[in-house]
């Protein structure tokens, strides 16, 4: 084996004098040519642990270890300017959001230049050359305009592209890359992913941090799991993905909506198996009817751009439908358009059978707790003065519990429904935690007693263990309560998980519709093959130790 | 009164986060302030209980006499007790500063919420007209009024109001359009609740949540300018004791009796400062608790 590219031992980070370490004991080495990932939940620690490598762990951390060698050479006890030598030139660091991490007022180029200048590359046209040279191997098109653009002028994937650009100008023999992927949509994922995998090939480390294991498992060597600042399990990625040796591992792999788990829980607390005998099948009464909906918004440019297309779909009493698609495809629009908080300039929505998107307010208004919802940023749904009794309080309708003391009787039971203690009532949701917060939600869009619940990517802001919690729990609900769910996500999986029949979108248009099965089974759509394509785990292995 | 108001708000969000109270440093300006503002608003209410004199008595034997024991803060040209003058003024002060920040709040609440929550025919018609008023300079919209009034304390609340009004009456409109587009009030609309609650239960209350602070201030603010009225001879009138119509009356004197600016000056903006620390703690509070 060739000498490692970095060699940690015992790395521990804290911060603040007296504080538990936040990276408690973390070894391991990197190859070159090699893709070491490391996995863990918000707030695991593995953020830290990369930036620790570049000498950017934070104000105020204290960072101890046995060993901290980048190329043979120790850098422990570095000053700022030893670490500006090595950022850039043997180490290329690669953010998660790159709106965030390019300069909004410089071009693309300039800011690509800027590594080259800072470390005296060449003259100023043989840095413009490098820059275009770099723009064309990560694979942005026309990439002398694209130079000359500003980061806003590029789309989401060009500028991750530009990111890693930026990150490669120098050649750095190492390469830490933090949740590369993760605002991306799953297409560009799969291109982003392609990019690096070949930057591997070339010879250079990679360290891969993120929360996605199917990300990990499409790129990765070997992989180390953390949990609360430990390494809870390292080895080959094949290993610890298909027989993880460590109990977590296996919580994180049982959390992952694949396709062999559909109709199974996915969290380790869920509850037992509802009683057959309470469980409403669903019926083939329909619920609510969309026809031909066409919606069109006007830009601030003036230019009408139409966000939903002739779409029409009807969802059964009982039933999931799931609406998939990237972002920009309509898929909101199309929720509020079912919710009618917005009206359609063509077609009809239809619910329980009479008018409803035609309907004046005034008439919707008392018919409105037919139908929830379920945002996938809570706490902006949450008025933030109020408490989390008050909030879902406010739902339970004074038609059906009159009095006072009823309502609070029948929102307390609703908080223990989704399995929030006591204890939480009276805080204020910024004080919960983000799954906590989407159980207030389920709670407050469960209060109406409806009969569909529309959820709006309700699982997108949520770590994959709290997703299997908040999925399980809205599977039980909707086999004790006879729900229908309209269910929106960008992510095939949970699609997947939970959809009795699936729409595809693209750019407001549906490109196909079918059951689950027929959809991610034998799907006919050229679109529709190639999302399922660049998932990353398309058909995973089975874990071993059976549904938990 | 409003500095009463925002004296309450701070006990109730004490009361109401102790944990927050923990997390801002005890701070001793803040307390000077509260001390300082509890003391003008006693000066207010009750002036005969710090002062045995009249503000209006003249002594031509005691005229222009230095702070001693006797005249704390010194004698004016008619030989009445500046001390006396500036306890009483308090009253005047306060009353044009709370006053027009109230009645500038009124109308900025009524503005704001027009065009907030008016079709587009009503915005675009409110915040035209907003934008008129906000070109023109405050002090002079404040000086046309009071050309078309004449002086006295009405009018010069009334001008301070309106000079302050269409500045509120912008950020109130900004703060309802925001939190009417927020997922709160979408989500309440989604539950079946009626406009006028949601207005009432969600606009009103976290639209006006930032106003709060920033009227705070504003008293600050329209104190300061009810005393530049007052020393242009445009607000109150001399003899009554006024710290503006104070400053004016000593500005003859003031390289040989220095007693006659300071004192109503240091009113002033004592006045200002400890209403400005203590609407900046009071923002703090309240964004440690919600943001």
């Amino acid at each position: 084996m060739t000498a490692p590219l970095v060699r940690v031992e015992d790395l521990t980070v804290a911060f603040g004098a007296g504080n538990e370490p936040v990276v408690g004991g973390v070894s391991f080495e990197v190859a070159p040519g090699e893709c070491f990932a490391i996995v863990g939940e918000s707030g695991s620690g593995k953020s830290v642990t990369a930036r620790t490598l570049l000498g950017l762990a934070g104000a105020g951390a204290r960072v101890d270890a046995t060993t901290l060698e980048l190329h043979g050479k120790s850098v422990l006890g570095n000053r700022d300017r030893d670490w500006r030598q090595i950022r850039g030139r043997e180490i290329g660091f690669v953010l998660q959001d790159a709106l965030v991490s390019l300069d909004p007022l410089r071009t693309v180029g300039r800011e690509i230049a800027e590594t080259l200048r800072l470390h005296r590359y060449g003259s100023r046209s043989k840095r413009r050359e490098r820059v275009l040279e770099l723009l064309t191997s990560v694979g942005v098109p026309e990439p002398e305009l694209r130079a000359r653009q500003l980061p806003h002028e590029l789309s989401g994937g060009q500028r991750q592209r530009a990111l890693i650009a930026s990150a490669i100008a120098l050649d750095p023999p190492l390469l830490i890359a933090d949740e590369p992927t993760t605002a991306l949509d799953v297409t560009i994922q799969a291109q982003i992913l392609d990019l690096l995998a070949a930057m591997k090939d070339r010879g250079s480390g990679l360290i891969l941090i993120s929360h996605d294991l199917s990300v990990v498992s499409r790129l990765a060597d070997r992989v180390a799991v953390m949990r609360d600042g430990l390494l809870v399990e390292q080895g080959p990625v094949a290993d610890v993905l298909t027989a993880p040796s460590h109990p977590y591992t296996r919580t994180l792999l049982d959390a992952i909506p694949a396709a062999h788990r559909k109709g199974t829980r996915l969290s380790a607390t869920a509850l037992p198996p509802t009683d057959p005998a309470l469980i409403r099948p669903p019926s083939d009464d329909l619920l609510l009817e969309a026809n031909n909906l066409v919606k069109r918004f006007r830009g601030p440019d003036g230019v009408e751009r139409t966000a939903v297309a002739d779409v029409s779909f009807s969802i059964g009493v009982g039933e999931t439908l799931g609406i998939v698609g990237e972002s920009g495809s309509g898929k909101t629009t199309t929720a509020q358009l079912a919710l009618a908080l917005l009206e359609p300039d063509e077609g009809t929505v239809q619910l329980g059978g009479t008018v409803w998107s035609e309907a004046t307010e005034a008439a919707r208004r008392p018919r409105r707790r037919q139908i929830s919802v379920i945002y996938q940023d809570p706490l902006g749904s949450f008025d933030p003065r109020w408490t989390v009794r008050r909030i879902v309080e406010d739902a339970v309708p004074a038609e059906l519990y009159p009095d006072g003391a009823a309502r609070r009787q029948r929102a307390a039971r609703l908080l223990v429904d989704v399995g929030l203690a006591e204890e939480h009532l009276d805080r204020r949701p910024l004080l919960l935690s983000g799954g906590q917060r989407q159980r207030v939600a389920i709670a407050r869009a469960l209060a109406p007693e409806p009969s569909l619940i529309v959820c709006d990517e309700p699982v997108s802001a949520l770590d994959v263990t709290i997703q299997a919690q908040v999925l399980d729990l809205l599977a039980d609900l909707q086999e004790r309560l006879g729900l229908s769910y309209l269910f929106i996500s960008h992510d095939l999986g949970v699609i997947h998980h939970v959809a009795d029949r699936v729409l595809v979108m693209r750019e407001g248009r549906v490109v196909e519709t079918g059951t689950a099965a027929e959809i991610f089974g034998a799907p006919r759509d050229p679109y529709t093959r190639q999302l399922l394509a660049s998932l990353p785990l398309a058909e995973p292995e089975p874990v071993s130790g059976g549904p938990a | 009164m409003t500095v009463n108001v925002a004296e309450g708000l701070v006990t109730r969000t004490a009361l109401a986060a102790p944990k927050a109270k923990s997390g801002i440093a005890f701070r001793p300006a803040v307390w000077l302030s509260a001390v300082f503002l509890l003391l003008v608003v006693a000066w207010a209410v009750v002036p005969d209980a710090f002062t045995s004199e009249s503000p209006f008595d003249t002594d031509v034997d005691a005229a222009i006499q230095a702070p001693s024991l006797q005249y704390w803060f010194g004698t004016d040209a008619s030989g009445r007790d500046i001390y006396t003058r500036v306890v009483f003024g308090a009253r005047s002060s306060l009353l044009i500063g709370v006053g027009a920040t109230a009645l500038a709040l009124v109308a900025a609440i009524l503005f704001g919420f027009a065009a907030g929550l008016g079709g587009r025919l009503t915005d675009g018609a409110v915040s035209r007209f907003l934008e008129v008023v906000l070109a023109l300079p405050g002090l002079l919209l404040a000086l046309i009024f009071i050309a078309m009034l004449g002086p006295g304390v009405a009018t010069e609340i009334l001008a301070v109001a309106i000079g302050s009004a269409a500045g509120y009456a912008w950020m109130v409109r900004g703060q309802v359009i925001a939190v009417r587009n927020s997922g709160y009030v979408h989500a309440a609309t989604a539950l079946g609740h009626t406009r006028s609650r949601i207005i009432v239960r969600h606009v009103f209350p976290n639209a006006m949540r930032p106003l709060v602070v920033l009227a705070t201030m504003g008293v600050g603010q329209s104190i300061v300018w009810a005393s530049s009225l007052s020393f242009l001879g445009l607000g109150v009138a001399p003899p009554a004791p006024e710290w503006g119509a104070m400053l004016d009356a000593g500005r003859d004197f003031v390289s040989t009796a220095w007693w006659l600016e300071l004192f109503p000056g240091l009113a002033i903006v004592g006045c200002t400062l400890a209403v400005t620390v203590l609407g900046r703690h009071l923002q703090q509070r309240i964004e440690g608790r919600l943001a």
